[in-house]
């Protein structure tokens, strides 16, 4: 698996309070933003109340009203997300309702993604085939054939999308979909609160 | 708020509502003028502040440009490259593009420049391939209006008596923010290494102050806008002093396509496109620009005329140049407790030691080094941990692992002043409202690598004596742009060798005055914005003097 590497681009701004963490996040997430780039403020407050209704739906065993891809698809999709951040003793992007995140978000502001999903998944398909003749479904495969075939195509926009989206969804605001019941928030120890005093952490605690 | 026709002629528009521009609307109506400010973004939250967005995915990914704080690359679009030699490509520069400016948006470091800033090319020499000089005032001339600013701003330190820090005819208002884990490690360090750290001054208030509350530390503070008033933007503090006269009008969404020329000489006003996109001119008796440090030279650049073909108060052709967009070093390190750097304002603390310059050292200049590690919640898991896989269990863990244990040192450090790096028009790329792009083309001088690998090797040092269980930074890369971008319209007493006079009044135009950023003459350490709102109540001073003799207006 390749190693999270930060650079910062030609032509990216040196800010006060966006230096330095803030700047190369912006960097990083360059090529997640121009895909994202439709997006505005209504349309990702829309696809969050969808992605919590399809969600509550899915949770008592209802129909779930997905907006874009189908049931199948959505079972491929929770197979990659569950592998990029699995569930242990914690909850991992299943259980954050990554996949719901997703849907709606590709059906309203990341429509720009869209055809790069639909895409996907036919390749998805493809390589499970490929390198596991007779497996025809990737969420068929087991586990370790499941990080086999994601590492052999962690390099490809597919993936990385995935994987980006998979990370949105799980630390975003529980309103967007996922990050259900703030699963991705305490799984990092952020408190929401937005209202502190003093002392924040170990070491100015231990200081006064 | 009042409203002018277009064609009535006011006595003064200001372009821009920033860090500048809001002092100087305010003083100007104060003292009784008319003015019409010209920003060409929206109104933010102005006047409701508690709807600023508190929401990560909301604030990053909002494109509405109603909303948004800062200007959009794909609409302000600019180019950019190293050298004359390549052909510049589209580039990210940005900066705040709301009611307000930058101030809304920034970390609020409310550093002054040290005595010694205003005067590096006497103390330090000439340097070959640079344009190091004199500012054309001293410390001594500018700290009424820097104790001016700070109270009437509302900034929050302690001041220390020493040559490390700038000597200060009174103290902050407010008392400074409170110690965070990042300045208790910082302590830790200082006190094995023999080094000087201070709270970070800050234009964030920790008591009440002229209405507004305190601080509440929420952490979600640089890039966003504050809900309780308690960061001391323009928008809360001058802008609605400057209204509430009755002789201020902000027009928002305003985009400033042309300073107008009259035929003897004098600006009559300026040209721009309104939210519809019609051409409005706005009559005045005399501009106020305030633009930023890239916008402004721009618009000069911009605004041709029979008497300035290359661009307004263009005579010198120094318009554009000695862009210093500022240059910094980070390195971080892990430790084994929580931080939570995430709770409270941006930068913790500063160590100070190494502001001023040291022959010894093998290079000029100096740097403040900054106490830092806040990381919101997607920004952290996109790209926040280090040495660890991106995706599966390994990530799992390091996410959990990582999580509020950074340290990052960042170090604001000085930037040689080069007539090669500027900002001028692309040639081919147009903006969103069809006019030439701005182009920005800048390399350091080989000196500032030297400072910036200095800051680097030290804040390894620091990091490793304040007990980090990894330490690790990337190799120094050059600036290039963003909102700290200084020195493009520099001041001097000479016409031929500067654009604007000590007062900040164009060589080549009486009634228009530039004041922001681009009037730097060297960069200090890298923290512009406390001195670009000193040298804007300075020049508010004598605008406001000059224009009651009737020498302006």
């Amino acid at each position: 698996m390749n190693k999270t590497k930060t650079r910062i681009p030609t032509g990216q701004s040196i800010a006060d309070g966006s230096l330095p963490s803030r700047r190369s996040f912006l960097a990083t997430s360059a090529a997640v933003v121009a895909t994202w780039m439709a997006a505005d403020w209504h349309a990702i407050a829309d696809a969050g109340e969808y992605a919590q209704l399809a969600r509550q739906s899915a949770r008592v065993g209802g129909a779930v009203n997905l907006a874009v891809f189908t049931d199948a698809q959505v079972a491929e999709l929770e197979a990659m997300v569950s592998q990029i951040i699995p569930s242990d003793e914690t909850p991992g992007a299943r259980e954050a309702g990554v996949v719901y995140f997703i849907d709606r978000s590709v059906a309203t502001f990341a429509s720009a993604s869209r055809e790069r999903y639909l895409q996907g998944f036919e390749e998805l398909q493809k390589k499970t085939l490929e390198m596991f003749p007779g497996s025809s479904k990737f969420s068929a495969l087991n586990p370790a054939q499941q990080i086999q075939l994601l590492t052999d195509i962690e390099t490809t926009p597919f993936f990385k999308t995935v994987r980006d989206h998979t990370v949105i969804g799980m630390f975003a605001s529980p309103q967007h979909g996922g990050n259900y019941r703030k699963a991705g928030w305490k799984l990092i120890g952020f408190d929401d609160t937005l209202n502190f005093t003093p002392p924040f952490g170990y070491y100015d605690q231990r200081q006064t | 708020m009042k409203q002018f026709a277009p064609n009535t002629e006011v006595d003064f528009v200001v372009i821009g509502s920033g860090a500048a521009g809001a002092v100087m609307a305010k003083e100007l109506a104060v003292a009784g003028f008319s003015v019409v400010v010209l920003e060409q973004g929206g109104w933010g939250a102005y006047g409701h502040e508690q709807d600023y967005i508190k929401d990560e995915l909301l604030h990053l990914y909002s494109q509405d440009p109603v909303n948004r704080l800062m200007s959009d690359p794909n609409r302000q679009r600019n180019t950019f490259r190293r050298s004359d030699k390549e052909k510049a490509l589209p580039g990210t520069h940005s900066y705040g593009c709301v009611v307000g400016g930058g101030t809304v948006t920034y970390g609020a470091s409310s550093w002054r420049h040290l005595p010694y800033e205003f005067a590096e090319a006497t103390h330090e020499g000439t340097i070959a391939g640079s344009g190091l000089s004199d500012w054309p005032i001293s410390y001594d001339e500018l700290e009424p209006y820097y104790t001016k600013a700070e109270w009437q701003i509302g900034i929050s330190g302690r001041r220390l008596d020493s040559p490390l820090f700038s000597p200060m005819s009174k103290d902050y208002p407010v008392p400074p923010l409170p110690q965070k884990s990042s300045g208790a490690l910082f302590r830790i360090a200082a006190a094995k290494l023999n080094l000087t750290v201070v709270p970070n001054v800050a234009a964030i208030i920790t008591r009440p102050y002229q209405g507004r509350p305190a601080c509440i530390n929420c952490g979600m503070c640089g890039g966003y806008g504050c809900q309780v008033k308690a960061k001391s933007s323009s928008a809360v503090t001058l802008l609605p002093a400057a209204v509430a006269t009755g002789r201020c009008e902000i027009r928002v969404l305003s985009y400033v396509r042309e300073i107008s020329l009259a035929r003897d000489g004098k600006v009559k006003g300026a040209i721009y496109f309104d939210a519809q996109n019609r051409e409005i001119f706005q009559k005045a008796k005399a501009v106020v620009l305030c633009a930023n440090g890239t916008e402004t030279p721009r618009l000069l650049l911009l605004s041709t005329s029979n008497l300035f073909p290359e661009g307004l108060a263009n005579s010198s052709g120094l318009v554009g140049k000695y862009l210093m967009s500022g240059n910094a070093s980070t390195a971080s390190g892990l430790f084994d407790r929580p931080l939570d750097e995430y709770k409270g304002a941006v930068t913790g603390a500063a160590i100070l030691d190494f502001v001023p310059s040291d022959p010894k050292r093998g290079f000029y200049g100096g740097g403040r080094m900054t106490a830092r590690g806040q990381e919101s919640p997607i920004q952290f898991a996109l790209s926040g941990t280090h040495g660890a896989p991106s995706w599966g269990a390994g990530y799992k863990t390091a996410l959990k692992d990582q999580a509020n244990r950074k340290l990052t040192v960042t170090s604001f450090i000085t930037q040689l002043p080069l007539e090669t790096n500027r900002v001028d028009l692309d040639p081919e790329v147009k903006d969103a409202w069809g006019l030439p792009a701005m182009r920005i083309t800048t390399t350091s001088h080989p000196n500032d690598f030297k400072s910036m690998e200095f800051f680097r090797q030290k804040s390894i040092e620091i990091l490793t004596a304040a007990g980090a269980n990894t330490v690790w930074a990337d190799p120094v890369t050059d600036s290039s742009g963003g909102a700290h971008s200084r020195g493009t319209c520099r001041m001097g007493n000479d016409p031929k060798a500067s654009v604007v006079n000590k007062f900040h009044r164009a060589h080549d135009v009486p009634n228009l005055y530039i004041v922001d950023g681009s009037s730097f003459v060297t960069g200090g350490r890298n923290h512009p914005t406390m001195t670009i709102s000193a040298l804007a109540f300075r020049a508010a001073d004598h605008l406001v003097r000059a224009a009651r003799n009737g020498g302006v207006v």
